[in-house]
């Protein structure tokens, strides 16, 4: 077992800052190449006539999960200590929906904006303003929140588990549905009007 | 490899794309044991700047006395680091592609000013979203997708559902 490398003190605390420049460099790099610097190319899978995101995010997320199980299985990582991002039901799902309507009107997520930003879009600069009052307005308003941001809390909870089954069926039915959707959504690109942008 | 778009402008394979973005994922929980973010950053960025224009206030403050203890400090954190990395990531690429430009994009059925009136406004709706949810599409959505967790998978359809719908109403700003 010598991973997590940072937590099992393979590497130094001290590299963790050089990690994150590194780390936060591959993700800028492979999102703007991938085109998520363009709101129109992003928003594109919601109208059919660009399914980019919904490739490279699920594409990324299984890469990622299957990897991360693989690691854990020959025993070279303790799945026990990566930070399973805690569960709070309401707010998950109300925090999802603000966003989903700030998405659908923005056309960036956060990460994205940054990228559109770091190219020298100017709606990406104002979306990344927009993020900074929103959160500005959160938490001066905080007490209003308070209620529902705490409400709902499940621990770390894994949605294997929630859904009765092990960790490796979880991953391999979410990658057949993902294969799935690609074919259906390459299938659907051919016959949507294509829209310039 | 490549495609190449009418507008003359090269994107990744997105399969490609994808799997070099999970592989940065990987390495990233491999190496700190946690994922990646974006919306933390803003977090702890305004909990800095409010810390040191009014200190006292931010003290009494329910949210931000969570992330300003007396020695740690907020911009001191890993994702600060990390998107300062994205910027530099990005504009590479935007340098090796050929991208890098100022404009407002734009459908050419709306004005730049509608067009920048939306965007602030929904970077305004992202940035609540994101603390109500502890996480946006990064943090929440994909790095806890990554690592199974409910939350992570909840928070992914609530974004994408919404957006969905959303995307259709106010559809003369895209198409």
């Amino acid at each position: 077992m010598t991973g997590p490398l940072i937590p099992m003190g393979v590497i130094p605390q001290s590299w963790d800052n050089v990690f994150a420049v590194l780390l936060g460099m591959g993700f800028g790099f492979v999102l703007e190449g991938s085109g998520f610097s363009s709101s129109r190319k992003i928003i594109g899978t919601f109208f059919g006539y660009d399914f980019v995101v919904l490739k490279v995010f699920f594409t990324a997320a299984i890469t990622a999960m299957i990897g991360l199980l693989y690691l854990s299985q020959i025993g070279w990582l303790d799945y026990s200590l990566l930070y399973i991002h805690p569960t709070y039901l309401a707010s998950a799902i109300i925090g999802g929906i603000v966003m989903g309507i700030g998405f659908a009107m923005g056309g960036f997520c956060p990460g994205t904006s940054f990228c559109g930003v770091a190219i020298g879009k100017i709606d990406a600069m104002l979306f990344v303003a927009g993020l900074y009052l929103g959160v500005f307005i959160f938490s001066e308003a905080f007490p209003l929140f308070e209620k529902l941001y705490n409400s709902g809390f499940r621990g770390s909870v894994l949605v294997s588990d929630s859904l009765g089954m092990s960790k490796a069926l979880f991953a391999f039915l979410l990658t057949l549905a993902a294969i799935g959707m690609f074919f259906g959504a390459t299938w659907l690109e051919r016959r949507i009007k294509k829209v310039e942008y | 490899m490549e495609n190449k778009k009418k507008t003359g402008t090269t994107y990744l394979n997105p399969y490609l794309g994808g799997f070099l973005f999970g592989l940065v994922l990987l390495a990233t929980f491999i190496i700190t044991g946690r994922g990646m973010g974006a919306s933390g950053a803003v977090k702890s960025t305004v909990a800095e700047a409010v810390n040191t224009v009014a200190p006292s206030h931010a003290e009494q403050s329910a949210y931000y006395s969570k992330f300003v203890a007396d020695d740690a400090h907020p911009m001191n954190t890993w994702l600060v680091f990390e998107v300062l990395g994205m910027l530099a990531g990005a504009f590479l690429s935007g340098l090796v592609f050929n991208r890098l430009k100022f404009k407002v994009e734009h459908s050419p059925k709306i004005t730049s000013r509608r067009r920048l009136i939306f965007a602030l406004s929904g970077g305004a709706l992202f940035g609540i979203g994101s603390q109500l949810a502890k996480g946006c599409t990064s943090g929440a959505a994909l790095s806890g997708m990554a690592v199974l967790s409910l939350g992570g998978f909840i928070t992914m359809m609530a974004i994408f559902g919404t957006a969905f719908v959303f995307a259709w109403v106010f559809k003369k700003n895209w198409i």
